[in-house]
C-alpha cells in the first residue's frame, strides 16, 4: 500500500502523520523547499471556538473537534498552544443582536462556554479595548498556535514513523485509470500509488482537475497583516473579533504565542491565477490600522516590526472540500479556507482513520509514536534548565538572536532537522523574527548555516536558490 | 548559578563601554566589561572608513584604529572583559545582572551599572512599505556588516533609502566594491547624515542624492527586482504621478537609529524624544546606581562623543561604587524652542559638562541659549549636526543656582 499526500501544509502534513500509523508508504509532496510555507505561514494562527460557522456546513461539522483537539495535538507535538480566549465586540444595538445569533449558533455546533459579557466585564479584562464596546462574546475555548511549527512538528513526527518527504517536488500529473488512481507524476519521476490526498492549498483546484474532478473551484482571498513587537503584548489578552461580516470575521486585534500583537486580516479576493499575490498594498495596509484602532485605539504603529500578506483558499461555496471522490483513491482535503488550521487535527483523523483507513482496508503498526520533541527553546526553559544543557553543549549559552533570545544551539538544531535557508532557521527558532527583524543576526545565521550545511555564504537563500541573499564575494 | 560581585559592570563592548570600563578602573574601581559579540569595538569593528577621533585623538582615523587606541587604553587601564556574554535581565530592586555565556548563566553583583548598549536599526517592516518580501533588502547596518566583516556582496545594483550617515557611507562603499548605487533616497528634505559625507561620499562619486523621495512599493517574489521611487510633499506623503520604477536588485536602508534599552525601560525613566535614560551630568540615571552612556541615551553623530560620556559615566559610577558621589542638588535642563534631543536632564553643581542639543529642522541662524547665561550664535544648524555646549567654572555656577535651565535655539 503506497499513499501520497500532495502539499505540506498544516492540513497534509497532520493527514500524512496520521497515515502513518498503518501499515503504508506514506510519501508528503511540498512544491516549496519547505514545510508550511504556503497558506499555512501567513494566517491568523488562531484556532477557532466554531461559533462563526453556520451550523450546515463543513467548517462547522470540524472546527469545534478539531479545537477540542489541539491541546492533545500540541502536547504531542511539542507545539505552542495557549487557550487565551476570544471576544467578539459589538459597538451598538445591531451588532449586540448579532452576537446573540453568534452564541446560538455556536451552540448548536457544540461550542462549550460562550458568554454574552456586558461592556464593563469587557473592559475589566481588556481595558485597551475601545470604551464604547457595547457588549463582548465571550467564547473560552479560543486559543492560538504558531501554524507553521504544527506542520514542521506533524512532519518531524511523521518522519520518524516512515514518512517519505519530498520537498521542491511539485506535482504535475495524476495518472487515473477505469476511475482508480494509479500514479502520481512529478517534476523528478513517477510514483505508482494506491491512494492521493489532495491537501495542495492554494493549488488544490489544479491537483483535483488533474484526477479529472471539477471540484474544489478555488479563488485566493488575500489577508493583509501588521505585526507589532512584543513591547506591546500588553495591549490585548485574548482574540479580539469585531462583528463578522458576510464576507469573513474581520480585522483582528490578537496576541501571538511568542508575545508580540497581531492586526489583521484584509479579505480581498484576487483573480483565479493570482495564487503567489503575497504582496501588501498601501490600501489593504491602511485598513488593517482603521479595523484595528476600532477595536483598540491605542494600536501604536511605532511598534510595528513587520506587514506581511497571506492567501487563503477560497471557493464559490465558502466552504472545505474533504473525503472521498468519484475517483476511486482519490481523497480531497481541500477548499480549507477559515477556519481550516482549527478543522485540520479533525479532518485529519477522520479522513485518515475513519474514511481511508475502511475504503484501503489499512492495518494499524504497532509501532506509532505520537511524541515529538521541539527544538529546546531556551527563552522558555528555566535556569537550572537551561544551565543543564548549556553544560550539555556550549552552543546553547552564545546568543545568536538577542531580540527572541535564540542560540547557536538551537539554530545548529533547527539545521540538523532540516532547515536550509534563513526562513528555514526562523520559522523552525524564531531568530530574526523579533524587533530587529534580523538586522543583528542574519549575517550571523548565514555563517551558521553555510558552516553546518559545508556550503559557501552565497549558497544559503532566505527560501530557496531563486532567493540568494548575496551575490557573490568583494574584491580580493 | 555562579555569582559574581564587582565594582561597575559595564554592559556593552562598543565605544562607550569600552571607555566606561577603562575610566572607571583607572578611577580605582573593580571594572567588568560584558559583550554579547565575540570581539569588543562594538559597531568600530566594521566602520572601516576613516573619520574617527579628530576630536578624541587629534587624528583621523578608522573605525577599527579607533576601537584599538580605546582597546589600548581599556587594556592598561586595568578593567576586565567578558565576551559572547548577554545580559538577559537586570534585578530593578537593585544593580544585579543575570547573563547567558556558553560558560553557562552568569550572575554580577555590582555596586554600581554602567548600561552602553547602543542603538539598533529600524527595520524595513517598520516601514510598513508595500509590496512582497524577497530577499536583497537589508539595514546599512547589516549591509556594512557583509561587505565589511563578512567580504559578501550583498547585490549588484543598489539603491539606498534615507540618507543617514551610515546610508551615505554604504553608498560609496558599494560603489567602491563594483555596485551600482542608483540612488539615495530622503524623506527630509534635507539630508540625513553630516555634509562631509555628503560630500565625500556621494558627490565625489557622483551617487545622486534625491531628496523629498521615498519607496513607495518593492516588487519581486523571490530576490527584489525593482522599488517604485516617489516624491513626497511637505508631510513626507507621496505626490500621486511621480512614481517610476527602478530596476534594482538590492534595497539599503538607513532609516533611524533606536536607543537600545529593552531591559531598564520597565524601571527607569526615559526621555520620549531621546528614546534614552534621563541622565544628569554624571551620567546617572534616575535609578541611583544605574549610569548610562552612549548611543542608547540619545544617538549621537560621532564616536568621539560617545566615547567621552562613556568615560564619564565610568569615573563618577566609580565614585558611587566607593560611596562618594553624595546626592548633591540637580537643575533640571528643560526643552525650550527648536531642542530635539538634549543631553544631559540635569545640572549638577560643581561638575562641569558638556550639553548636546539636536535641532529637529535646518536654521540659517540660530542663537543657542542655556538658561540666558550662556549664549552662543551659530550659522547653519541641522538636525543631523548636536551642538555642542561646555558648561563649567562660573557659568556652571550661576546656572546651578537657578530653579530650572531653559535650553533654547531661537531663529537669529
Amino acid at each position: 500500500m503506497r499513499i501520497a499526500v500532495i502539499g505540506a501544509g498544516a492540513v497534509g502534513a497532520l493527514i500524512a502523520r496520521e497515515l502513518t500509523r498503518y501499515e503504508a508508504d506514506v510519501l508528503l509532496f511540498e512544491r516549496e523547499a519547505d514545510v508550511g510555507w504556503g497558506v499555512t505561514k501567513a494566517n491568523s494562527a488562531i484556532v477557532h471556538g466554531g461559533f462563526h460557522e453556520a451550523p450546515d456546513t463543513v467548517r462547522a461539522r470540524f472546527c469545534a473537534p478539531g479545537n477540542a483537539m489541539y491541546e492533545g495535538l500540541c502536547r504531542e507535538l511539542d507545539v505552542p498552544f495557549r487557550r487565551v480566549g476570544a471576544y467578539v465586540l459589538a459597538f451598538g444595538e445591531e451588532e449586540l443582536a448579532v452576537l446573540r445569533e453568534l452564541q446560538a449558533q455556536g451552540e448548536e455546533n457544540g461550542v462549550p462556554g460562550l458568554e454574552i459579557h456586558s461592556r464593563e466585564e469587557v473592559l475589566a479584562r481588556e481595558p485597551h479595548v475601545n470604551p464604547e464596546v457595547r457588549a463582548g462574546l465571550w467564547s473560552p475555548t479560543v486559543g492560538i498556535t504558531e501554524p507553521w511549527t504544527v506542520a514542521i512538528a506533524a512532519v518531524e513526527n511523521a518522519v520518524a514513523n516512515g514518512l517519505k518527504l519530498h520537498l521542491a517536488e511539485e506535482v504535475t500529473g495524476i495518472e487515473v485509470r477505469a476511475g482508480r488512481v494509479q500514479a502520481v507524476v512529478t517534476g523528478k519521476g513517477r510514483y505508482p500509488v494506491d491512494a492521493v490526498v489532495n491537501a495542495a492549498g492554494l493549488f488544490a483546484d489544479r491537483i483535483a482537475e488533474m484526477a479529472g474532478l471539477k471540484e474544489p473551484v478555488l479563488f485566493p482571498r488575500r489577508g493583509e497583516y501588521i505585526l507589532l513587537d512584543k513591547a506591546a503584548s500588553g495591549l490585548v489578552r485574548s482574540v479580539l473579533f469585531p462583528a463578522p461580516t458576510e464576507k469573513s470575521k474581520g480585522i483582528l486585534v490578537l496576541p501571538t504565542v511568542d508575545g508580540g500583537v497581531l492586526l489583521g486580516p484584509t479579505a480581498e479576493d484576487l483573480p483565479r491565477g493570482a495564487r503567489e499575490a503575497v504582496e501588501t498594498t498601501p490600501e489593504g495596509l491602511r485598513r488593517v490600522v482603521e479595523g484595528a484602532r476600532r477595536l483598540v485605539p491605542g494600536v501604536d504603529l511605532s511598534q510595528a516590526i513587520k506587514t506581511f500578506a497571506g492567501l487563503r483558499p477560497e471557493s464559490p461555496q465558502e466552504d472545505f472540500v474533504v473525503g472521498p471522490t468519484v475517483v476511486k483513491g482519490f481523497y480531497q482535503a481541500a477548499a480549507m479556507r477559515s477556519p481550516g488550521l482549527t478543522a485540520a487535527p479533525a479532518i485529519a483523523k477522520w479522513l485518515a482513520c475513519e474514511v481511508m483507513a475502511s475504503e484501503l482496508s489499512l492495518s494499524r503498526r504497532g509501532s506509532f509514536n505520537p511524541i515529538r520533541k521541539g527544538i529546546p527553546r531556551v527563552a522558555e526553559l528555566s535556569e537550572a534548565e537551561w544551565e543543564e544543557l548549556i553544560r550539555k553543549d556550549p552552543r546553547y549559552g552564545r546568543i545568536v538572536c538577542f531580540c527572541n533570545r535564540v542560540t547557536e544551539g538551537e539554530i545548529v538544531e533547527a539545521i540538523r532537522r532540516g532547515a536550509r535557508s534563513l526562513d528555514g532557521v526562523k520559522f523552525r527558532t524564531r531568530a530574526g523574527f523579533g524587533r530587529c527583524q534580523g538586522g543583528f543576526c542574519t549575517d550571523r545565521i548565514l555563517q551558521i548555516l553555510a558552516r553546518e550545511l559545508g556550503v559557501e555564504p552565497e549558497e544559503v537563500p532566505l527560501r530557496d536558490p531563486s532567493s540568494p541573499l548575496v551575490m557573490g564575494k568583494v574584491r580580493p | 548559578m555562579r555569582v559574581r560581585k564587582i565594582d561597575v559592570l559595564v554592559v556593552g563592548g562598543g565605544a562607550a563601554g569600552i571607555a566606561a570600563a577603562a575610566a572607571a578602573a583607572r578611577e580605582g574601581a573593580d571594572a567588568l566589561l560584558i559583550e554579547r559579540n565575540d570581539r569588543l569595538g562594538g559597531v568600530l569593528e566594521q566602520c572601516i572608513h576613516p573619520g574617527f577621533g579628530l576630536h578624541r585623538y587629534r587624528e583621523e582615523l578608522t573605525g577599527p584604529e579607533f576601537a584599538h587606541r580605546l582597546l589600548g587604553e581599556f587594556d592598561s587601564s586595568g578593567a576586565e572583559a567578558v565576551t559572547g556574554c548577554t545580559v538577559l535581565e537586570v534585578n530593578p530592586q537593585g544593580p544585579s545582572v543575570v547573563a547567558a555565556s556558553p560558560k553557562g548563566l552568569l550572575k554580577f553583583r555590582p555596586k554600581a551599572l554602567i548600561w552602553a548598549t547602543g542603538a539598533r536599526e529600524r527595520p524595513f517592516g517598520a516601514l510598513r512599505i508595500p509590496g512582497a518580501r524577497p530577499a536583497g533588502i537589508y539595514t546599512a547596518g547589516l549591509a556594512q556588516r557583509l561587505v565589511n566583516i563578512h567580504g559578501l556582496l550583498p547585490g549588484r545594483k543598489a539603491i539606498v533609502l534615507g540618507s543617514g550617515d551610515i546610508g551615505l557611507i554604504m553608498a560609496r562603499r558599494l560603489h567602491l566594491e563594483g555596485v551600482e548605487v542608483v540612488a539615495v533616497l530622503e524623506l527630509r528634505p534635507f539630508p540625513g547624515g553630516l555634509m562631509r559625507n555628503v560630500v565625500q561620499c556621494l558627490e565625489d562619486f557622483g551617487i545622486p542624492l534625491l531628496l523629498r523621495h521615498t519607496v513607495a512599493e518593492v516588487h519581486g517574489k523571490d530576490r527584489l527586482q525593482g522599488v517604485t521611487v516617489v516624491e513626497v510633499d511637505e508631510e513626507g506623503r507621496p505626490l500621486p504621478g511621480t512614481e517610476r520604477y527602478v530596476e534594482v536588485d538590492t534595497l539599503v536602508l538607513s532609516v533611524g537609529l533606536i536607543p537600545e534599552n529593552r531591559l531598564i525601560e520597565g524601571f527607569v525613566p526615559l526621555d520620549p524624544l531621546n528614546r534614552g535614560p534621563v541622565v544628569n551630568a554624571r551620567l546617572q540615571t534616575e535609578v541611583p546606581w544605574l549610569f548610562a552612556a552612549g548611543n542608547n541615551v540619545a544617538v549621537f553623530d560621532l564616536v568621539d562623543s560617545v566615547a567621552a560620556l562613556g568615560a564619564r559615566a565610568g569615573t563618577f559610577a566609580a565614585r558611587y561604587a566607593r560611596g562618594e558621589l553624595p546626592e548633591g542638588r540637580a537643575v533640571p535642563l528643560v526643552r525650550g524652542e527648536n531642542v530635539l534631543h538634549l543631553v544631559p536632564h540635569r545640572l549638577v553643581p560643581g561638575v562641569p559638562t558638556p550639553v548636546y542639543i539636536r535641532v529637529p529642522h535646518p536654521l540659517p541662524r540660530a542663537r543657542v541659549s542655556i538658561g540666558g547665561v550662556v549664549t552662543r550664535n551659530h550659522v547653519g544648524v541641522r538636525p543631523t549636526e548636536m551642538i555642542e555646549v561646555k558648561l563649567s567654572g562660573e557659568a556652571l555656577e550661576e546656572l546651578a543656582g537657578l530653579p530650572e535651565v531653559r535650553v533654547e535655539v531661537s531663529p537669529a
